[in-house]
């Protein structure tokens, strides 16, 4: 009973934040407050039609998606290294590919903009995506390193002794074998940059600034409930990632394999 | 058997400081049945490896018909391999895993096709080829694997402990199907094993290995009957392993007052250390003192069925094992004195 009380107040307590603020985002007034005055949808026309949430929503986009692509083939790469070459070290270079899940945002944030002053690249997305990758790899690494792991070496000993070149040997056999940690490292990957804010709003500007960082200028400007309904659109948006990847890629299968 | 078709030539293997095989030489001729039999870590399975192609030897050559295939990588030796845990491709249907050796040869789909079919018949799942190898059983699992080896035609099959895995029952059943199979495809192969009953009764020829060299290479009834060591003669069957002094060309004293006659090969040196072994169901109980019997006292039964067990022990101390066949000639109890019959002709002088 007591135990029952403990989980009902902590799902409570994760959740209700939330729950305001998709409350809030139907507000017909332009205040943020709780409980809501009434009902209307006009924050969320707000949103789509705010120009500077267009660019930042595009530029999101552009930079999960390169991060992403970049992350997955060095993480994975990554990964076979840490487990079959024979590093001097191992754990120490274990923990250097880990380290964006410890720094805090605000001290890699300062590195990446000291880095990308001395380069002339402060203008540019390029320095917004390498950021990126640095901060997902941790969690590619992670997950297709277990994948690593999970596979019998004999396998591809047996594809060499059926005549499978080295190359045939990784995409027929390793590969395919490695897809559950590649599927669930590439979410996590999303979720992380989608989400991500500390560190971009050091290097981005008004070009090249991502969706979380606009909306941090926007509150800092304005307190209508516009970023309510961006963040209820936000919410709903990593839900439906989460969702169809646990129903069609089989998330949960993957984790439990872990 | 005509050549060779894989030779080693002084092979070493070392990992780290630790000598796996050490200067093996083997000629392995074709068609033939080859065992590599020996407790583990005796470098069986490193050896296997070193002919695959999955290890490069420390020192020595590989032949393969002759040809020097010490540097080539497994994929270019064209040989097949039968891995213990099987290791069949999880994520590819049967059909694909069969068919895996093919495609890397750029075989044509229609032959594919039908030579999968064939070997999958050999091994009697053709109708198993949509399956994925997770929904098979065990026994299953082995058949796909030595399909997936066989439908290539490759120049020797390896294989690696490949019945280890399963239960008793079908262990011995397999075994069969694994000789009835060699025998019809005429392939050459190695098969690695610790199990001396599954070497005994599969090979044309035994390599009984110890600390990465071969201890004695023959055929099976050799190894069983004139083990070269004392090693092979422990590790092969049950022995009974007496020391003693040579007293004259066929005779060993065990103790004074306990001499046994001895059908040696060759006469032993007078004088020497020997170290004579018998099987226990060459020994019998006789009914008293006689020729050729020693007297013993009965230290322990274990009754097995079709047999019991004896460990009786000499008057010097040294114990005998004996296999005593049902019905028993006579009942036996603990502490009972007994006399054994020893022919001379069934001992086994050790090097």
């Amino acid at each position: 009973m007591i135990l029952r009380l403990i989980v009902l107040a902590l799902a409570a307590f994760l959740t209700v934040p939330t729950a305001i603020v998709i409350a809030v985002s139907f507000n017909p007034g332009a205040i943020l407050s709780f409980p809501p005055a009434g009902f209307s949808l006009r924050w969320y026309v707000n949103v789509l039609t705010y120009p500077q949430f267009q660019r930042a929503a595009l530029n999101s986009v552009l930079v999960t998606a390169w991060a992403v692509a970049l992350a997955l083939p060095i993480g994975t790469l990554a990964a076979l290294a840490l487990e079959r070459a024979r590093l001097r070290g191992r754990n120490l270079w274990a923990a250097a590919l880990l380290s964006p899940l410890v720094v805090p945002g605000v001290a890699a944030g300062l590195g990446f903009l000291i880095l990308a002053a001395s380069l002339g690249l402060l203008r540019s997305r390029s320095v917004l995506i390498a950021a990126h990758v640095a901060l997902v790899l941790p969690f590619v690494v992670r997950s297709v390193w277990v994948s690593v792991r999970n596979l019998d070496p004999a396998l591809e000993r047996a594809a060499a002794s059926l005549g499978a070149t080295p190359w045939r040997t990784f995409r027929r056999v390793t590969l395919p074998l490695l897809r559950p940690g590649l599927f669930a490292g590439a979410l996590f990957a999303v979720v992380v940059s989608v989400n991500e804010f500390v560190v971009s709003l050091f290097i981005s500007n008004r070009v090249t600034e991502i969706l979380p960082v606009a909306m941090f200028s926007y509150v800092v400007n304005y307190t209508d409930p516009t970023i309510a309904a961006l963040s209820t659109l936000f919410i709903l948006a990593t839900f439906l990632v989460v969702w169809a990847a646990d129903r069609y890629l089989g998330l949960g299968r993957v984790f439990l394999q872990h | 058997m005509a050549r060779p078709v894989v030779e080693l030539e002084g092979c070493t293997k070392d990992f780290g400081g630790v000598r796996a095989v050490d200067a093996l030489d083997l000629a392995i001729f074709e068609g033939e049945f080859l065992s590599l039999l020996g407790p583990s870590g005796c470098g069986k399975t490193t050896t296997l490896n070193l002919i695959a192609g999955f290890v490069e030897p420390t020192a020595g050559r590989i032949l393969i018909d002759g040809e020097d295939v010490t540097s080539r990588s497994a994929h270019l030796r064209g040989l097949g391999v039968v891995f213990q845990s099987y290791a069949l491709f999880p994520h590819l249907s049967v059909f694909e895993n069969v068919a895996f050796g093919l495609r890397e040869r750029r075989v044509p789909a229609a032959e594919i096709r039908r030579r999968v079919g064939d070997a999958l018949e050999l091994v009697r799942l053709d109708r198993l080829g949509r399956q994925r190898p997770a929904e098979l059983s065990g026994g299953m699992q082995q058949r796909v694997a030595l399909a997936r080896a066989l439908v290539y035609r490759p120049r020797v099959v390896l294989l690696d402990e490949p019945l280890a895995a399963l239960d008793k029952k079908l262990r011995e059943g397999m075994r069969e199907e694994l000789r009835a199979i060699q025998r019809s495809v005429g392939i050459t192969t190695v098969f690695v094993t610790h199990d001396q009953a599954e070497a005994l009764g599969l090979s044309d020829r035994i390599a009984v290995m110890s600390h990465g060299r071969i201890e004695q290479l023959g055929a099976p009834r050799e190894i069983y009957e004139r083990p070269a060591s004392r090693f092979v003669a422990d590790f092969i069957g049950a022995s009974t392993v007496l020391r003693g002094r040579a007293l004259g060309r066929d005779l060993v004293a065990l103790a004074p007052g306990l001499t046994i006659r001895v059908a040696a090969g060759e006469a032993l040196r007078v004088g020497e250390e020997v170290e004579i072994a018998i099987r226990p169901e060459r020994v019998r109980l006789a009914s008293g003192p006689g020729e050729g019997a020693a007297e013993a006292r009965v230290e322990g039964l274990i009754y097995q069925g079709s047999m019991t067990e004896v460990t009786a022990r000499l008057a010097d101390g040294q114990r005998v094992l004996v296999f005593v066949t049902e019905p028993a000639p006579m009942p036996l109890a603990p502490g009972q004195l007994v006399h054994l019959q020893l022919p001379p002709d069934a001992f086994m002088v050790l090097a």
